[in-house]
């Protein structure tokens, strides 16, 4: 049944080790630890939407509770970053679970305008309690250190994100092919035979999406630490849609569509630099056309067309 | 004592009364069958009983257990396993992965031991996954083990239904109309396989059409017409029925 699932994990993992040695300047160094910052995010994400068929827009809200809580909680309280992550973590697992009781009876557009709304009320309350987060303008984020051990230079930071973005892909693959992973793709399959066969269909759909947000809002730590600036933008309603069109255009339900979806549309902003002015309306066609002529994303496409699923 | 016992069970949907005041009694082992004209309620009355609708009136013990109202998956958990007449398979998934998940029950179902790949539950799911493959030839699906879900023909997942349904080891096996659709050589596979589930000592409740199969297989008939209980009894009880058979053939007796 199994050709080897994890191949392209250390197709992944090779290309991490050699990267840093062949990449020219900083600058591309930057590029992929966003990219790579991007896709442990967009995993997650792709476990509620490709995997469990649930819908979130409002996962940058989720990034911005976690970046906000590594800016706030050290500079106006002095905590230590990584207490600040951990809180940030547990405030949007608990406002996840709390949002998500509810909104999982709904389906479909309920859950979408549920989880918008969500969205759009964390990034206000991070807009207007400038006070605390410096409203628009955003806020410094203080640097992130361990045992003495500041990551500060971008070798540091590379290393520690590849080493999470490897244990994330990892992980990912393993919990689709477990118990849990087939209840939650059963449920997205047929909700009512999952149910007859005793998967308790509301409390999947609550932990995937708890555990999605957790995962984003970790990641928004990160993203915090490694800008070492937030601003409100990271949580705004286009930075959902970001998220979401990387899943799509990568492929739903593909641990590896998660990574190459991300990676792309990191890139696609610096690539499409050139037309200037133009540069959206290139970005918009490119997702419609990728859409039009690969509905079901790139890596599922590929992998159809190659005769080797995933 | 009966393994399953209904008691005046009702449901209204609106002012339609789907299935009214129906009591009956399911020994443990036995093959029993409803049957009735389209219409009659058979499915209805196994979305009450399986737990997908929640009764109006009326009572269900299982194991003298009252278990109206309660959800399908808390019904999984006390042996209570179903097909449907629309197919329901997870067709993002494997063959044998849907085989699987039939399994859920009786398989760890930890998060974090699955994202850390703790060996004890991959092995089970290896485990799991053998007999994945040893239910699907039982059924006698072993052409297609490997394939995909959405490559099978319609008549291979009708039977694939039941391999989930087997997977969960289940004490009383709900099938909706398993032969529905199928040409005669597979309908007689099907009506061997139940056969063959029956024999296992699973307590099956059969909803079905076709009438050779129905009287081949079944210990006991219960017959409704317009959501009522209309007969039951042994085959050849209900066979001289009057009313059963005024009701097929629309006659008055």
């Amino acid at each position: 049944m199994k050709k080897n699932v994890f191949f392209g994990l250390y197709l992944i993992i090779g290309l991490l080790l050699v990267l840093p040695f062949v990449l020219p300047n900083s600058f591309y160094l930057d590029l992929v630890i966003r990219m790579a910052i991007n896709a442990v995010i967009v995993l997650g994400l792709n476990l509620l939407i490709g995997f469990a068929g649930q819908i979130s827009l409002g996962h940058a809200g989720f990034l911005g509770i976690g970046a906000y809580a590594s800016a706030v909680l050290p500079t106006h309280f002095g905590w230590h970053p990584l207490l600040a992550m951990g809180a940030g973590a547990a405030v949007t697992g608990l406002l996840a679970a709390l949002v998500a009781r509810p909104i999982f009876k709904l389906k479909g557009h309920y859950l979408a305008m549920a989880t918008l709304g969500l969205g759009i009320i964390i990034n206000i309350a991070l807009r207007n309690e400038a006070q605390w987060t410096g409203g628009p303008d955003g806020m410094p984020v203080p640097a992130m250190g361990l045992f003495g051990f500041e990551l500060s230079s971008d070798k540091h930071w590379y290393w520690a994100v590849a080493l999470l973005l490897s244990v994330s892909v990892w992980a990912s693959l393993n919990l689709i092919d477990s118990p849990f992973g087939r209840a939650l793709r059963a449920l997205h399959g047929s909700e009512v035979a999952a149910q007859v066969v005793g998967v308790d269909v509301v409390r999947y759909k609550v932990a995937i999406f708890v555990l999605s947000a957790v995962f984003a809002s970790l990641m928004g730590s990160v993203t915090a630490h490694y800008g070492g600036f937030v601003t409100p933008n990271l949580a705004d309603f286009f930075h959902s849609i970001e998220l979401v069109t990387m899943v799509v255009i990568g492929g739903m339900a593909s641990v590896y569509g998660s990574v190459i979806g991300a990676v792309l549309l990191t890139a696609m902003p610096q690539a499409l630099a050139t037309f200037e002015g133009w540069e959206t309306v290139a970005f918009g066609s490119i997702l419609m056309l990728s859409m039009i002529f690969m509905p079901k994303g790139l890596v599922p496409t590929l992998a159809a067309k190659f005769g080797k699923g995933e | 004592m009966a393994l399953l016992d209904v008691s005046q069970l009702s449901i209204h949907f609106g002012g339609v009364k789907a299935v009214q005041n129906v009591s009956f009694s399911i020994d443990a082992g036995i093959v029993y069958s409803v049957i009735g004209p389209n219409g009659a309620g058979k499915t209805t009355l196994f979305n009450l009983i399986t737990g997908v609708y929640t009764p109006t009136s009326g009572e269900i013990r299982l194991d003298d257990e009252s278990i109206g109202g309660k959800s399908p998956n808390q019904l999984a958990t006390r042996g209570v396993a179903r097909t449907f007449q629309n197919l329901q398979i997870c067709m993002n998934m494997s063959a044998r992965e849907n085989v699987m998940v039939g399994a859920h029950l009786r398989l760890d179902r930890n998060l974090i031991k699955a994202a850390l790949r703790f060996p004890g539950l991959k092995r089970r799911d290896a485990e799991m996954c053998e007999e994945a493959a040893e239910l699907m030839r039982f059924v006698g699906l072993e052409k297609y083990i490997e394939a995909r879900a959405d490559s099978m023909p319609y008549g291979a997942l009708k039977r694939l239904e039941i391999a989930r349904a087997l997977a969960m080891k289940p004490r009383l096996l709900f099938l909706d109309e398993p032969a529905a659709g199928l040409n005669p050589r597979e309908t007689i596979e099907v009506d061997h396989l139940v056969r063959k589930v029956a024999d296992a000592g699973i307590t099956v409740v059969l909803v079905e059409h076709d009438m050779k199969m129905v009287m081949n297989l079944s210990d006991r008939i219960l017959v409704l017409d317009y959501g009522k209980k209309l007969a039951e009894g042994t085959g050849e009880e209900v066979r001289k029925n009057p009313d059963v058979i005024a009701a097929y053939l629309g006659a008055h007796a």
